[in-house]
């Protein structure tokens, strides 16, 4: 199969979108002249020109604010923010606009916006720029939320998440755009991937490494070290969406392995891997035989220096010492 | 005033039911609509809702206990007459059949939420051993007395289901902790679970009619505890095959116009939303106008009379993991091809889910099973009581026929009905057979 980098898969998806549906438009910060500010919508205004990729000004709550307002109108808008980090200027849109309109006005309003951008630390931008938002955005019913980990993945949730009738959120990471991966070829058909499910992106018997966004590559090298120098067989589930989540594909997974290390880049506080933890204990706790342990980030603002941060992230050695605690 | 809490009739096959969970404590004060116990059926684990109020004064079926439906569980008392006498016995015997039949009025099922399939049969099947073989002080039992034993629940679950006493093992995980490989390494060693837990299985009604002698285990085998679910067809089945006189027909029709149809049907796949076919949703179809025309088929033995149905509620025959279930779509006649289609998919793909609800199970009136897609030619199914017949459906198989004295290829269906000759003569099960065959052989016949 042919290799995309995840930039230009996130790209692929913009653009087959923009070709199948003319309600689809891009806006952002710099997303059309300077071909936005990680390129991931790179050629897309010289293609499609300004009534469909549009720069904005500097101000989230407004342009996230006006792209509300146009969906419930019909345009399906696919909204950047330079940094996921950003949200807060904006959080009334995203959250009480976007996520409670659908339900306030009795199902006669829908919401058809995507709001996409990079939610990661690792890049030593500090702690106002490094932002893991999807457990907080998760929290919200009403809103959609999806984190790919690879290429494939990240195309295939992009473009499920426009056509879909809800806000959605997609945490990409800047830490991945310049990662490379197969991707299957537009004329193979369509590649979409649903929301809601989950992907076993390694098979394995003795534990559950649970795991979505960048922190499934962290589980899958981990997964690697733990078979050839522990044989320890570990099972790696990438959640691929936060909410809808599958709930199914977890709990089935640590049925089978008796035991769940959970790898995730969000703050341990309320995390996204607490709400795991929690479902686990709740819907299998007689197959467990050994504590649910985490590997979070490091509970403190995100670290400058680059080498503390590195280690304030999850990292493959953090994930083998947790599994070795319990294995 | 006491109020009896009583077992209730969760489903339509459901003659005991299990005490998963006190929801509520004694003492504890029960509000009208709350939640008070899981009760554990041949079909799910359901939420026991309260319709009267009161203090939980006396609990009498333990978790983990059984009890006949309609048999007293628990009394809740007015406040203030938590320690008053009670003012009668109250009976742990299942009161006469047609009081058993209603739940009673003050209870109303309610689904768990959030249930997973992983959750609903399995984890309940093995509590009547507990009360019955663990000595009271056994930390297995009540591990909240004497000392506390470090274990994991995967452990402890394995330790009570095969009689393993946790407070004699060692434990090799983390901070000495007992994981499932001690207990499996126990369960290796020690000969006596064997006999623990056949004598603690004397609790569990057991599905033969005669308990057949312990085999001693050879290497390589596997003890695999029954599930309520198999436990429930083990009974139910050698019930029909031994009470009911079965007798079986055959007949093998034409498939190939059933076969075109469904193609024609299944390209305009478009207009009925993008749904397709399948064979056995065009057999249902015509098994439900089968059953039209003959409709002394319809029927259930009941001892001194014979009751013929009035609606029409066809059972489909669904594998899952660990058994098989029977949904039933109800109200057949009145509904479409396309909704008997969806219905049954949608059936299917719960049933594998372990996500059916129990009234889904009721109103069958005859069973179809089909073998088809395994490349089963023909078979003999057993009936579902109380129902009088079942269908079994074979595969479709390209073989030569004989037509006006030429042999040419044909497309054929087997097709089997086993009768309950109570009910269903050899004539009335022949023609309704052929009703069957006639509907698929000219299924136009299903249009008008």
């Amino acid at each position: 199969m042919r290799e995309l980098l995840y930039r230009h898969a996130l790209c692929e998806a913009l653009d087959e979108e923009l070709a199948r549906d003319e309600n689809v438009v891009i806006m952002g910060e710099e997303v059309a002249q300077y071909n936005g500010a990680y390129k991931v919508t790179e050629g897309l205004w010289d293609k499609w020109g300004n009534k469909r990729v549009v720069d904005t000004p500097i101000s989230e709550a407004g342009f996230i604010g006006m792209g509300v307002g146009a969906s419930m109108l019909g345009i399906r808008p696919v909204m950047e923010l330079m940094f996921w980090s950003f949200h807060s200027v904006a959080f009334d849109q995203l959250v009480n606009n976007a996520g409670c309109i659908r339900y306030m006005a009795g199902g006669l309003i829908n919401v058809p916006i995507v709001v996409r951008g990079p939610a990661n630390g690792g890049t030593s931008v500090g702690a106002t720029h490094s932002h893991c938002p999807e457990g907080l955005f998760a929290a919200f019913p009403g809103l959609k939320v999806c984190a790919p980990a690879t290429p494939a993945d990240a195309k295939g949730l992009m473009k499920a998440a426009i056509r879909d009738n809800d806000p959605v959120f997609v945490m990409e990471n800047t830490k991945l755009y310049g990662t490379r991966g197969p991707v299957p070829d537009p004329a193979e058909g369509e590649h979409l991937v649903p929301l809601g499910r989950a992907d076993i992106k390694r098979e394995g018997s003795d534990i559950t490494l649970i795991a979505h966004g960048r922190s499934v590559l962290h589980a899958l090298e981990a997964a690697g070290t733990l078979a050839s120098d522990h044989s320890i067989s570990a099972e790696v589930v990438d959640l691929r969406s936060i909410r809808p989540l599958d709930q199914e594909a977890i709990i089935n997974s640590v049925i089978k392995t008796s035991r769940a290390v959970l790898v995730d880049e969000s703050k341990p506080f309320n995390g996204v891997s607490s709400q795991i933890a929690a479902l686990i204990q709740e819907h299998a706790f007689d197959h467990l035989d050994a504590p649910v342990k985490r590997v979070c980030s490091i509970d403190a603002p995100s670290i400058y220096s680059p080498h503390i941060e590195d280690e304030q992230l999850p990292n493959a050695r953090r994930v083998v010492e947790q599994v070795l605690t319990i294995a | 005033m006491a109020t009896h809490i009583e077992m209730p009739k969760l489903s339509d096959t459901m003659t005991e039911g299990t005490v998963v969970r006190w929801l509520k404590n004694l003492g504890d004060e029960v509000e009208i609509g709350d939640e008070i116990a899981e009760i554990e059926t041949d079909k799910a684990t359901m939420a026991m809702e309260a319709f009267d109020e009161g203090t939980l004064s006396e609990i009498l079926i333990e978790e983990g206990g059984k009890a006949a439906v309609g048999a007293t569980l628990a009394i809740l008392r007015d406040e203030g007459e938590a320690d008053a006498a009670p003012e009668e016995e109250p009976s742990t015997e299942a009161p006469v059949p047609e009081m058993a039949s209603d739940p009673p009025a003050h209870l109303e099922p309610v689904a768990l939420e959030a249930k997973g399939p992983e959750l609903a049969p399995e984890p309940t099947v093995e509590p009547a051993t507990e009360p019955a073989t663990e000595p009271p002080s056994s930390p297995v039992a009540r591990p909240t007395t004497s000392r506390r034993i470090k274990a994991s629940p995967l452990a402890r679950k394995m330790a009570q289901t095969n009689g393993v006493d946790l407070a004699g093992l060692t434990g090799s995980g983390p901070g000495g902790r007992i994981v499932r490989k001690d207990v499996v390494a126990a369960m290796g060693k020690a000969d006596t679970i064997e006999s623990t837990t056949e004598s603690g299985r004397v609790a569990v009604s057991t599905p033969v009619a005669t308990p057949e002698p312990a085999l001693s285990l050879e290497a390589g085998d596997q003890r695999i505890e029954l599930s309520s679910l198999r436990r429930i067809t083990a009974e139910r089945l050698l019930a029909s095959k031994t009470t009911i006189p079965h007798f079986y027909l055959h007949t093998e029709a034409d498939a190939a116009p059933l076969m075109e149809i469904r193609r024609q049907v299944n390209l305009q796949a478009e207009a009925s939303h993008g749904n397709k076919y399948t064979v056995n949703d065009l057999i249902l179809k015509a098994v439900i106008g089968a059953l039209q025309a003959v409709p002394s088929v319809n029927a259930t033995f009941q001892g001194d009379h014979i009751l013929q149905f009035g609606e029409i509620g066809v059972a489909v025959a669904v594998a899952v993991e660990d058994g098989l279930v029977t949904p039933v779509v109800r109200n057949a006649t009145t509904k479409s091809l396309l909704q008997i289609s969806r219905e049954v998919k949608d059936f299917a793909a719960r049933a594998r889910e372990g996500r059916l609800l129990p009234n889904e199970f009721d109103g069958g009136t005859i069973t179809v099973s089909n073998l088809g897609a395994y490349g089963v030619e023909a078979f003999d199914a057993i009936i579902n009581p109380p129902q009088a017949a079942i269908i079994s459906v074979g595969s479709i198989v390209e073989k030569p026929v004989v037509a006006g004295g030429e042999i040419v290829p044909g497309l054929r269906l087997d097709l089997g009905l086993s009768c309950d000759h109570r009910v269903v003569d050899g004539a009335v099960g022949a023609e309704f057979l052929a009703q069957v065959r006639k509907l698929i052989e000219k299924p136009a016949l299903m249009l008008v």
